[in-house]
């Protein structure tokens, strides 16, 4: 990719949009379309069936090395994200599906610094927006399990307003926990990912233009690559970072949505 | 002298200050509590998602903005 992106005519090419959509592999022009991209997804499915898989094939009472790695993160994971925000029993009842989410988007997101792969496949909005929708499709199956018709009333009515007030609060609440929840959770995901491929690439093709461009004509400024690449290692540390806190933060505000679905008004 | 480019970044990097300074505050508050009574840590940072998320929730508008068609003048 970072050949591809800085081409032979010698000028500098930085990173464009277009590295999201590379050239189909099979079946082009059909829905079933596979590019790069969607490989990587699938292989990404695959590899985290066989990790989960295998981690729990043969449990222990006193775990294996694998088992016992596998079952720290998992753990944390819930003790964290679910059960510090749902509660103990709550928690057990959306467990499965928070976990799944936590674990896809994290194995989705840390395709963007795996060398050879380089590209976060959450970055195409095709797959924050289902994952959007199925947080968006939970919480209000929560609400409506819990709370019936009252749930509808309780988040677009919150208790104390006076009643001249609700012709504002009314379609506000609405827009805000029905429209621009499950919007923002896919463009958060969408645009980190997206901003920090940017930079990386940026970092290396700078890296590769200095060094093969500008050097190779014997210009010292080339020496402007060692910067560039000292920056583009320290981003690909932030980006493993990054990818870990967006897939905690997603499914954090799965959790704390569903919780806002149920609670009991005060 | 022409100057061609977009101005939907700038627009970004103006909405950005606001939701910036937004989530630090949040963010600076919230350690500020868990100093104070470090045995609310777990609801004090829900509450600093759902603040963030709400914050943060302005700029991701501003980034929509750069996609809406507007009719052009």
């Amino acid at each position: 990719m970072i050949a591809a992106a800085s081409s032979d005519d010698g000028g500098f090419h930085g990173p464009s949009i277009d590295d999201f959509f590379p050239p189909a592999l099979l079946f082009p022009g059909t829905p079933f379309e596979l590019n790069r991209v969607m490989l990587i997804r699938l292989l990404v499915v695959v590899l985290l069936i066989l990790i989960c898989w295998l981690a729990t094939r043969r449990m222990k009472i006193v775990p294996g090395r694998g088992q016992a790695a596998f079952e720290a993160v998992f753990m944390f994971a819930r003790k964290n994200i679910i059960y510090d925000t749902l509660g103990e029993e709550r928690g057990r009842k959306y467990e499965p599906i928070i976990i799944t989410m936590f674990f896809l988007i994290l194995s989705m997101n840390l395709t963007g610094t795996i060398p050879g792969l380089q590209i976060a496949t959450t970055a195409l909005i095709g797959l924050p927006i289902v994952l959007a929708l199925i947080s968006w499709v939970t919480f209000i199956y929560a609400g409506m399990r819990e709370k019936g018709f009252r749930f509808w009333k309780d988040s677009v009515m919150p208790s104390g307003v006076p009643g001249w007030l609700l012709v504002f609060i009314v379609p506000l609440e609405f827009l805000s926990t029905f429209i621009v929840r499950p919007v923002t959770l896919t463009l958060r995901l969408t645009m980190n990912m997206i901003a920090g491929h940017m930079l990386l690439v940026l970092c290396f093709t700078a890296t590769q233009f200095f060094f093969f461009t500008v050097l190779a004509s014997g210009n010292l400024l080339g020496l402007l690559g060692f910067g560039s690449f000292a920056f583009g290692i320290a981003f690909t540390v932030l980006e493993l970072f990054i990818a870990a806190l967006q897939a905690y933060v997603f499914a954090v505000l799965t959790a704390i949505y569903i919780q806002l679905a149920v609670a009991e008004e005060h | 002298m022409n100057i061609v480019g977009q101005l939907a970044p700038l627009a970004f990097g103006l909405a950005v200050i606001g939701s910036g300074i937004g989530v630090g505050y949040v963010i600076g508050k919230t350690i500020e509590s868990v100093a104070r009574q470090p045995e609310l840590q777990g609801r004090l940072q829900s509450l600093m998602f759902i603040g963030i998320a709400l914050t943060e929730a302005l700029c991701f508008i501003a980034i929509a903005v750069a996609f809406i068609p507007f009719p052009k003048p």
